[in-house]
């Protein structure tokens, strides 16, 4: 396990110098990365750090459902997981809060051209911890009109939901869910207006959130995520509450084996 | 390699180029005018059957899209290619070579799918010549455009000027006389909605386009795999000579069906057996490939992109709904 790359760059800097604290240059090289840094990364020094890693996959034919994953899990203490792609016309994709969860997340999203990808876990200490890696894609899935569009009776379907839970050999309980939602952008050809999922939580027996989710206009439509909550041995059901940006409600009851 | 310094190849500044900073921003776009000729070396299988071997590769800026195979038959009435290459350049030397070999005219140009490593070149002959089922045409006319988008990104200049072409022919289920060839269109379905084989009941070979795949991973963006697994079937009850798969050695006998088959039972019931344990994409797509695969070209490419096609219908189809109503 590789250390942080800032202590490294601290240590050449010299003497004298740490505490100018240049930022580190962005291993991805992008060119917007210092106002992402500002934008959305405020209130803690930021490291590049390889326990945080993003999975993209090496092609992409679908710009409108291209599979990301994001693992922290090897960075003890994440309080918050932040999602950007610093090309996307809408930059941040989601904000994972792992109140009682893994750090990790598994989703699709839109992509507007070939971008960068990265996940910014944020420590209890403050710190911003960045992975990513290059997302090499043709263009236009941030501007196409989602498919739900197509289909005369779209608004039947949305909220809709399906999913499953597994119980893990450690306790722990995956969460895979997929709500129907057509996820507009407000930049698709067709003048549609943005209206898209803007949170998602995840509790168990006590209400108490185990995961929150703030999702933004590029995830995909029909979201589909991968979570691990630390879901209490006894409970039965992962209940899930999401909502609009035009104020729907939907609510899920995923039903768990409790764990024998 | 005009206007590169002695000694450095277009491959080898661009390999340098991505060694430097900001590579991947500034894409390669400037230096990489392609030669623009494709080396077609048609291969003789049988007395006027010639067939040019696509690369066993994903479409790229090296191959210029030409990795399908394409067919060139001799006939009383002249000339018959199956399926038309990645585009009008690829199209307008096919159909050089094919007068070339046959001394004759063009009498019939086979469109077997509407994938554009198949169609791109239709420009390059007379549109009624062109045939192919309102399937595959219906594909065109959808998916066309997409696909141009997605070829130009992909294998770049090679592209310049190619548009759709819809065949103006349809094919019914009667075979075409040529003379001295008597060939059968064989509308069937599982790769696409749309798949078109060919039969010539004079010499036995039976063009199979992308029904068939052999010692190259199929590819599935838009397959019904239920369906292709029954359409293999029936090709293999077909009493054949030469098989020519859409992509892969042409050779007598099924190996070619068989192993189509087996690929996509293996895919398939990896895939399914991980998405029930609950994996994602990325982690179903990490998993190891059975050891027979290795000797397939773009197993590994092939298998990426079919978790992907995969999971939208498993998730859609195999999970319980779980909203409170």
């Amino acid at each position: 396990m590789r250390r942080p790359v800032m202590s490294i760059c601290l240590a050449l800097l010299g003497p004298g110098m740490a505490a100018a604290a240049e930022p580190a240059l962005d291993p991805l090289n992008s060119p917007v990365w210092p106002s992402i840094r500002s934008k959305y990364l405020s209130g803690g020094p930021v490291v590049f750090d390889d326990r945080v890693k993003v999975s993209v996959p090496s092609i992409v034919e679908n710009q409108a459902q291209v599979p990301i994953t994001a693992d922290a899990r090897n960075l003890p203490g994440v309080k918050k997981l932040v999602i950007v792609a610093d090309l996307n016309p809408i930059q941040h994709i989601l904000t994972l809060t792992p109140a009682k969860a893994s750090a990790y997340i598994s989703f699709r999203m839109k992509v507007e051209q070939g971008t960068p990808v990265r996940a910014a876990a944020q420590t209890e200490d403050g710190v911003w911890h960045v992975g990513g890696t290059y997302l090499s894609a043709a263009g236009g899935g941030c501007s196409a009109p989602a498919l739900a569009r197509g289909e005369a009776r779209w608004s039947a379907t949305v909220g809709q939901a399906q999913g499953k839970v597994w119980r893990q050999p450690d306790g722990s309980a995956r969460v895979r869910l997929r709500v129907r939602h057509p996820m507009d952008t407000g930049l698709a050809r067709n003048n549609t207006p943005a209206y898209f999922i803007e949170s998602l939580q995840m509790s168990g027996s006590s209400r108490d959130p185990l995961a929150t989710l703030e999702l933004f206009e590029p995830v995909s439509e029909d979201p589909t995520v991968t979570l691990m909550l630390r879901l209490p041995a006894t409970d039965a059901s992962v209940d899930v509450e999401g909502r609009d940006n035009n104020g729907g409600i939907y609510k899920s009851s995923l039903p768990v084996a409790p764990q024998s | 390699m005009q206007g590169l310094p002695p000694g450095m190849t277009r491959r080898r500044l661009l390999a340098a180029l991505a060694g430097t900073a900001a590579a991947q921003y500034v894409s390669a776009f400037g230096l990489e005018a392609s030669p623009l000729s494709y080396t077609l070396k048609p291969q003789q299988l049988a007395k006027g059957v010639w067939y040019v071997a696509g690369a066993q590769e994903a479409i790229s800026r090296d191959n210029g899209g030409a990795i399908a195979n394409t067919v060139v038959l001799d006939s009383k009435a002249g000339a018959i290619v199956v399926d038309t290459g990645p585009s009008l350049r690829y199209g307008q030397q096919l159909a050089t070579l094919a007068r070339d070999l046959t001394n004759k005219d063009i009498a019939r140009v086979y469109v077997t799918h509407f994938h554009p490593d198949h169609m791109f070149g239709n420009q390059a002959f007379r549109p009624d010549t062109l045939a192919s089922s309102t399937g595959v045409i219906d594909g065109i006319k959808s998916m066309g455009s997409a696909f141009a988008d997605a070829m130009y990104y992909a294998a770049g200049d090679w592209m310049r000027g190619t548009e759709p072409v819809m065949p103006g022919t349809i094919l019914g289920t009667e075979p075409e006389d040529f003379g001295d060839r008597i060939i059968r269109p064989l509308h069937m379905t599982g790769h696409t909605a749309a798949d078109l084989a060919l039969f010539d009941e004079v010499s036995g070979v039976l063009i199979a386009g992308d029904l068939v795949f052999l010692d190259r991973a199929p590819t599935t963006p838009h397959a019904d795999i239920a369906r292709w697994r029954n359409t293999l079937a029936a090709l293999g009850g077909i009493s054949h000579g030469l098989l020519i798969p859409g992509h892969g050695p042409a050779e007598p006998g099924a190996r070619g069906i068989a192993q189509t088959r087996q690929w996509l039972e293996t895919i398939e019931t990896q895939i399914i057996e991980a998405f029930d344990k609950g994996l994602d994409v990325a982690e179903t797509t990490a998993l190891a490939l059975p050891a027979w695969t290795e000797k397939i070209a773009l197993a590994r490419y092939e298998y990426e992109r079919s978790v992907m096609h995969l999971y939208a219908k498993l998730e859609a189809s195999r999970w319980p709904r779980v909203d409170v109503r």
